[in-house]
């Protein structure tokens, strides 16, 4: 675990307001190179997206007037522009599949389907497992510390699709107390959306709370051992505000610093859990385009998923001078 | 685990780490790894020897058995096409191991040059290829793997490419920054001023320094490569069928739950141990590799 909690550099540059500055400028630049690589996947993906969209039985004069229109005899450097200008206008085109704005599919459908899902999974792993390493770290060698590796263990030997479908076995199918599939929106029906979300949101979460459990405790003992932790008690305060305000203080930019690093991992788990519980998300988006071959539809997928990741590494990186005040000093 | 919790009670105490404990903390890390070697090693064994230790033919089907429980006859059960259970979890192996060593292998053999190469000359190169990592790294693996699939199609094959196109990243920028490091150690400048070719430099001083992260780092990602690949073929995507391969097999039992736990169990339990076995030699090689890890927790 250790090496994960080192601070990492994803965009850093410099510090302060130049730091956001150069940290928007890479962004820009990692952006640009993500949209020419999803621009470079619809153009190696194999077939021909005129006869796609014409079926089987069309004339060769129809197929030249879509050519045409489609922009295909452009050459590809003006082909990426005019792709990438009505990307950043929301015109995404129109699934052949389900005759449906691929924009509004992915963004206002899908995607707050696995926000949502994140969200709750991640809550779960926090609630759980920054308790849990706290326990660990303060009662070492305890039941609580046993625990703590045990889940973490766990979590790495289960991956969500196969947790999934165990939870599925015995809190849906043997117990009944679960809903095994569909999806119903918290933000429409509460009750009913975290009824439905309860299994998913547990597999998901699983994973994490074992990985936050072990920052929790590896970063807490290094904490333990600080001048200022006797300082604090030599003053009279209370055990808990000790490790809750003076020692947790410290472990959050290390739990931060995991949470972002094992972004991927979570995206990774949501789309798998998607899957094994029916959850229209972004990763059965993405699945089920994949196996019907629309790659537009898929490159709309990765698209997302890379803004999203972008954009949570650039939050990651600003939050760690917010968390350290070390880190703004030499800034103006 | 044992290692760790040591090390924090040590630690604690405020004692300095006498030889008697390191010398523990080297056999601890030992027994990790000798303990997910001697799994590692067992998988190994049922992968190459599969034929001569399953009890039936992987794709053997005999629909008067299908979906039988746990029995004399079948170990592990039956699936719905009447297939013996057993005996494709140890022909699953092979599919889970070579997809596992195969893509991190060829992940290795592109990324660490061009890491070798970013960090070793530096400016415009280094720039060019670290912000083409950036933007490889800024899709998530798994993504990335399915995208691949989707230009490539389906099969064994290809999941061993996919997987290792997106592991050329993270290894480019992990060897980057450790030749970084050596970069500036006092010996590679000395052997520069003597006037040892850059050939050398390299081979001689460079690469045996850097050697043991990515032997880590490779342990690690073996185990993210076969969970990669079996999540590919559980979502259709990856292995066809019917190779007995773990994803596909957790996959086909979902639908049976309710009826045959064991078609998802299983290889669930196959692929878990291996999981397990992986890290804790992961870990074991890192513990014993890297004498940083072993000063903290």
């Amino acid at each position: 675990m250790a090496s994960a909690v080192q601070p990492r550099a994803f965009f850093s540059t410099g510090t302060g307001f130049g730091r956001v500055l150069g940290g928007l400028a890479q962004t820009g630049l990692v952006l640009w190179v993500v949209s020419v690589v999803s621009f470079g996947f619809l153009k190696l993906s194999p077939g021909d997206p005129v006869t796609v969209m014409l079926g089987s039985d069309f004339s060769w004069d129809s197929y030249d007037k879509l050519y045409h229109d489609l922009g295909l005899d452009l050459p590809l450097p003006l082909q990426y522009w005019h792709w990438l200008s009505r990307f950043v206008q929301g015109d995404w085109g129109t699934s052949y599949v389900s005759q449906q704005d691929i924009f509004e599919q992915a963004v206002l459908q899908a995607l707050p389907v696995t926000l949502t899902l994140a969200g709750l999974s991640l809550l779960i792993a926090l609630v759980v497992g920054i308790p849990l390493g706290v326990l660990a770290a303060v009662r070492r060698n305890s039941w609580a510390d046993l625990a703590a590796s045990a889940v973490a263990i766990g979590g790495n030997a289960f991956p969500s699709f196969y947790l999934g479908v165990v939870l599925i076995w015995i809190f849906g199918v043997t117990l009944g107390w679960f809903p095994t599939m569909g999806f119903v929106a918290p933000w429409e029906d509460l009750g009913q959306g975290l009824w439905h979300l309860a299994l998913p949101a547990l597999t998901l979460g699983a994973w994490y709370v074992g990985l936050i459990a072990a920052v929790t405790r590896s970063s807490l003992l290094e904490v333990l051992e600080q001048p200022y932790m006797d300082a604090a008690r030599a003053r009279g305060e209370p055990e808990w505000r000790v490790i809750w305000l003076h020692g947790m203080r410290n472990v959050l930019m290390p739990l931060v610093t995991v949470i972002g690093l094992q972004l991927g991992g979570m995206l990774r788990g949501a789309v798998m859990t998607e899957v094994v519980f029916t959850l229209p998300g972004l990763g059965m988006m993405i699945t089920s385009a994949v196996q019907t071959r629309e790659y537009i539809v898929v490159q709309a997928g990765i698209m997302i998923t890379a803004l999203l990741f972008i954009l949570v590494n650039f939050l990651v990186d600003q939050t760690y001078s917010i968390l350290d005040p070390r880190l703004r000093k030499n800034g103006r | 685990m044992a290692a760790e919790l040591t090390d924090a009670a040590a630690d604690s105490a405020g004692r300095p780490p006498n030889a008697a404990l390191r010398a523990w903390r080297l056999l601890s890390a030992q027994r990790k790894a000798m303990a997910g070697g001697g799994i590692v090693l067992a998988f190994v064994v049922m992968a190459v020897f599969a034929p001569w230790l399953a009890p039936y033919g992987p794709t053997e089907q005999n629909v008067m058995d299908a979906m039988q429980g746990p029995s004399a006859a079948h170990w592990a059960g039956t699936d719905s096409f009447g297939q013996d259970i057993l005996s494709r979890v140890f022909y699953g192996a092979r599919s889970a191991l070579w997809i596992g060593f195969a893509s991190v292998a060829l992940g290795m053999l592109a990324g660490v040059p061009l890491g070798v190469l970013a960090g070793l000359r530096g400016g415009r190169t280094e720039w060019g290829i670290m912000r083409l990592v950036d933007g490889l790294l800024a899709f998530p693996e798994l993504i990335m793997a399915m995208a691949f699939m989707a230009v490539l199609g389906l099969g064994m094959g290809n999941v061993v490419y996919a997987l290792a196109l997106s592991f050329v990243g993270p290894f480019a920028r992990m060897v980057r920054a450790d030749v970084l490091q050596v970069k500036s150690r006092p010996f590679v400048e000395a052997a520069r001023l003597m006037g040892v070719p850059e050939r050398d430099v390299i081979l001689r001083h460079v690469l045996p320094n850097i050697v043991s992260p990515i032997l880590i780092q490779a342990g690690m990602r073996v185990s993210i490569a076969i969970l990669l690949g079996s999540g590919l073929s559980f979502l259709g995507l990856g292995v066809v069928p019917p190779t007995p391969d773990w994803g596909l097999m957790i996959a086909e039992g979902r639908g049976f739950v309710s009826m045959a736990p064991w078609m998802s169990g299983m290889p669930g339990v196959a692929l878990a141990v291996l999981l397990v076995g992986l890290n804790l030699l992961a870990e074991g090689l890192r513990d014993a590799l890297d004498p940083r890890t072993r000063s903290r927790h």
